[in-house]
C-alpha cells in the first residue's frame, strides 16, 4: 500500500511539473488529467475511496471536459487541421500514455491485492463522510448549492450574447 | 494496519501547491493560468483528505466535497470569462488583457 502510495505521488509529481512546461494547451491537458488520476489512487491508498472516485468523475471527468471543450473552441481555423496532426503524432501522446500505464498497473496491483482480503489502512467510504456531510455540515452544502446556483447564473450571463449591443461579437 | 504516512502525504500536497503557484506565475496564457489554480485547489484538498486520514476522522473528505464544489463554479465561471476576453480581445495573453480599463 505504501509503495503504491510513493509511486503514484511520484507520478503525480511528474506529470503536474510536465504540465506547467508545455507550449500547446492540449498536452497540458493530457498531463493534468494523469495528474489527477494518479492523486486519485493517493486517495485510494489513503483510504478514501469515495473521494477517489469523486476525483476521476468530476476533476478528470466533468472539469477537464470543460477545458477540452474551449480550448477546442478557441482553436477552431485554419491552423485546425495542422493542429489535428500535430495531435496525432506519437511524441504527443507517448509520455501521458507511458505514465498512464503505470496508474493502471497499480490499479491491477491493488485489485488483485484486495481480492485476498480487506486493505491494510481503515477505509473511510461514503457512509461515514454522508453521515458527516448531512448532519455537523448541513449549513456547508445548503452554501455550497447557493454557491453552484450562483456559478450557473455567472456562466450563463457570460456565455450570451448581449442583446442590447449586438454588434460586439 | 500500517500508518498513514502523513509527512509525505503533506510533503506531496505541498509540492504539488508549490508547482501550481509556479505555473501561475510563469506562464502568460488565461488557460494554464486556470489550470495552476485546479492543481493547487487540488492540492489544497489532498492536504485535507492526508489529514483526515491521519486522524481516523470523515471532516477531511467532507472538506474536500466543498473544495471541489468550490472549483467547479470557479472553473466554469472563469473559462466563461476566458471566452468572452478571448471574443474581445482576439488573445488569452493576460499581458495583452491587462491593457484592459475600467
Amino acid at each position: 500500500m505504501t509503495i503504491v502510495f510513493y509511486v503514484a505521488g511520484a507520478v503525480a509529481i511528474l506529470s503536474t511539473a510536465l504540465m506547467i512546461t508545455r507550449l500547446h494547451a492540449v498536452h497540458a491537458l493530457l498531463y493534468l488529467i494523469v495528474s489527477l488520476l494518479a492523486v486519485s489512487v493517493v486517495f485510494y491508498t489513503l483510504g478514501a475511496p469515495f473521494i477517489a472516485a469523486l476525483e476521476v468523475i468530476v476533476y478528470a471527468g466533468a472539469i477537464m471536459v470543460l477545458f477540452v471543450f474551449v480550448v477546442m473552441l478557441l482553436n477552431l481555423g485554419e491552423r485546425a487541421a495542422q493542429a489535428e496532426r500535430a495531435l496525432l503524432k506519437p511524441s504527443m501522446w507517448a509520455g501521458p500514455s507511458v505514465l498512464a500505464v503505470i496508474l493502471v498497473g497499480e490499479f491491477l496491483y491493488l485489485l488483485a491485492k484486495s481480492s485476498g482480503g480487506s486493505s491494510g489502512t481503515a477505509m473511510m467510504g461514503p457512509r461515514e463522510v454522508g453521515a458527516s456531510l448531512f448532519g455537523p455540515y448541513l449549513i456547508g452544502v445548503e452554501l455550497a448549492s447557493i454557491l453552484l446556483l450562483g456559478g450557473l447564473v455567472g456562466a450563463y450571463h457570460l456565455g450570451s450574447r448581449n442583446p442590447s449591443n449586438p454588434e460586439v461579437r | 494496519m500500517e500508518l498513514v504516512p502523513l509527512r509525505e502525504g503533506f510533503m506531496l500536497a505541498g509540492v504539488l501547491f508549490a508547482l501550481g503557484l509556479i505555473g501561475m506565475l510563469v506562464r502568460r496564457n488565461l488557460i494554464f493560468t486556470l489550470m495552476s489554480i485546479e492543481v493547487m485547489l487540488n492540492a489544497a484538498g489532498l492536504a485535507f483528505v492526508v489529514a483526515g486520514a491521519r486522524w481516523g476522522q470523515p471532516d477531511g473528505q467532507v472538506i474536500f466535497l466543498f473544495i471541489l464544489a468550490m472549483a467547479a463554479t470557479e472553473v466554469s465561471v472563469g473559462l466563461a470569462l476566458a471566452l468572452e476576453l478571448y471574443r474581445q480581445y482576439k488573445s488569452l495573453d493576460t499581458d495583452v488583457i491587462s491593457r484592459m480599463k475600467g
